[in-house]
């Protein structure tokens, strides 16, 4: 039986934790079905469709389906997942928000932000922060999964060229209504897809501060922004910029941690970074256990000075 | 209103855990246990709406051992009027918590079920959304901010991007992020107080539900060691090290 994955989108485009997705269920050694459910998504199912390893693509286009509810999204994936071995999905705030009903509404366990496949029924999940690694089996006759995009590569997003079928909706449940949303703009790439990331902690001192420093930093090396929990706890930037355990998972192949102590939460985000940097003034500081270079003293004269150091 | 809040045992998140040698799990022999934080947070959120007036009664819930009992005080004396125990000392996972969750919703028929995103030993983030799919209920997950209205709730949530509301019909299921309130610390008169508010403990076989967990753990490792790299002295070292060395700059 093929594996489906559901994939996140914007409609128009596929994001790209979906390609990791396809990777990851691709190693389950079946063909790849993935499912579109969206409003007006025929530029997202075409992108899928030529995601490099798919064999099918499924396009649900329906208003139910513009704002990604659980309650509509879950139930359409429970009448088209019957057939199929395995549903996969990015363990994104989407993936992460209607998959457990999916599993709760076909009776089965879902096993969350698995980071490797030993087998189709035996997958490792990080528990407790990330301080450990538990290999778990799941004897359910369909494997529900949520997928640590960082863990798996990226599919490459062309060459492909799988049929696009059409599918009907499951409808409105009718439970719940999207009002609004307050997104965070921004120029700069997105934090779970970086190549460099700039971070910032409470040491920062204020949210103007934190702008000030950062900022010049990361245009300089076109990195996107992040920050410990302590800083979005203090208002210094949006909650969208958290990394850790109940923020952003990330593994950029620079990750900058400026005035950051490390505490276990903030660690279980960024730890499998290629190039870990940190600028703190206490040597005792705990990320200079992970970091690969470590620089001790005062941020705001170090920080400006690597700014200007940098071509 | 009436708000069911469940809460886990779940070691301090204080504690660095270690894996057992024989690679079973994590030890847990005289480790410090506390309420789950994420449901620390529930139960504020539940005694804030009682103190508003929103609510007349919040109900804590837990399954797990006797010791339980524990955290379903740290829950009262924040403020829940009243606990359920379910007493098993059975391996527990999601789905089947969700099961004896839905049973003991359709007895108590609360307004609204407040609860932790997600536990932080599991890290499993499902059990809400699970009992809201179970109950055919709306759900509001990660929510950072509340508004109960007549027969609806509005939810702000935090999402990937930053923050979503939707509005959900009444009875509903919501699960916290870390913004929501943060919790009170319980006075020593509520800390007494707690003590005599009541415990209605059941059996799981009361319930009705297939508590078995549905996932085997074949072993729990210790994650790579990242080694400790170096410390550079200046400004000029580290740009030197990240173009040469590194050569990620």
């Amino acid at each position: 039986m093929p594996a489906l994955v559901i994939a996140e989108h914007d409609h128009k485009t596929i994001k790209p934790a979906t390609l990791n997705t396809v990777t990851a269920a691709a190693k389950l050694g079946q063909p790849v079905t993935v499912l579109v459910a969206g409003t007006n998504c025929e530029g997202a199912a075409k992108a899928a469709a030529a995601i490099a390893g798919v064999a099918e693509v499924l396009q649900a286009d329906d208003a139910a389906y513009e704002h990604f509810l659980a309650e509509n999204l879950a139930a359409l994936v429970v009448k088209v997942g019957k057939g199929y071995s395995h549903i996969l999905t990015p363990a994104t705030s989407i993936g992460k928000n209607f998959m457990p009903r999916v599993a709760a509404l076909l009776d089965v366990a879902q096993i969350s932000d698995i980071i490797g496949i030993d087998n189709d029924y035996t997958f490792q999940r990080p528990i407790y922060a990330g301080n450990a690694i538990a290999t778990v089996m799941s004897e359910d006759k369909i494997k529900v999964i949520t997928v640590r995009m960082t863990s798996f590569d990226a599919a490459k997003a062309t060459g492909g060229n799988a049929p696009i079928k059409k599918i009907d909706g499951a409808g409105d449940s009718g439970l719940s209504k999207f009002v609004g949303q307050e997104l965070s703009k921004s120029e700069r790439p997105e934090l779970t897809a970086a190549r460099v990331i700039v971070s910032g902690g409470r040491a920062l001192g204020s949210g103007e501060e934190f702008k000030k420093l950062l900022e010049p930093l990361a245009d300089k090396l076109h990195a996107a922004i992040g920050a410990s929990r302590a800083a979005v706890d203090a208002g210094y930037v949006p909650n969208d910029y958290q990394v850790g355990q109940t923020g952003k998972v990330v593994a950029p192949d620079l990750y900058i941690a400026i005035g950051i102590s490390g505490a276990i939460q903030h660690l279980a985000g960024m730890k499998d970074s290629k190039v870990i940097v940190a600028i703190n003034k206490d040597a005792e500081a705990p990320i200079f256990q992970i970091a690969d270079y470590g620089l001790v003293g005062d941020l705001f004269t170090l920080v400006p000075e690597l700014t200007k150091a940098i071509a | 209103m009436k708000i069911l809040v469940p809460v886990k045992r779940v070691v301090d998140f204080n504690v660095k855990v270690r894996v057992k040698a024989d690679q079973s799990g994590i030890e847990l022999a005289n480790v410090k246990m506390s309420i789950n934080p994420f449901d620390e947070i529930a139960v504020e959120e539940a005694v804030r709406l009682k103190e508003k007036n929103v609510a007349q009664e919040v109900v804590a819930v837990t399954l797990g051992p006797q010791a339980c009992t524990d955290t379903l005080r740290t829950a009262m004396a924040i403020g829940a009027d009243r606990a359920i125990h379910v007493v098993t000392d059975s391996e527990l996972q999601p789905l089947g918590v969700a099961k004896a969750l839905q049973k003991i919703a359709e007895k108590e028929k609360p307004d609204l079920i407040i609860m932790g995103k997600q536990a932080i030993d599991d890290d499993c983030n499902q059990t809400g959304q699970m009992l809201a799919a179970l109950l055919n209920w709306p759900q509001g997950t990660f929510a950072s901010k509340l508004e109960p209205g007549s027969g609806t709730v509005k939810v702000a949530r935090e999402v990937d991007g930053g923050l979503e509301t939707l509005e959900l019909k009444l009875p509903a299921v919501i699960t916290t992020d870390l913004r929501l309130n943060e919790p009170r610390y319980a006075s020593l008169p509520n800390i007494m107080k707690a003590k005599k508010k009541p415990i209605e403990s059941i059996a799981p076989d009361a319930l009705g539900v297939d508590l078995r967990p549905r996932l085997k753990t074949q072993k729990v490792v210790e994650p790579p060691k990242r080694k400790a790299g170096i410390k550079v002295p200046d400004v000029a070292t580290l740009v030197d090290k990240l173009k040469n060395e590194a050569k990620v700059i």
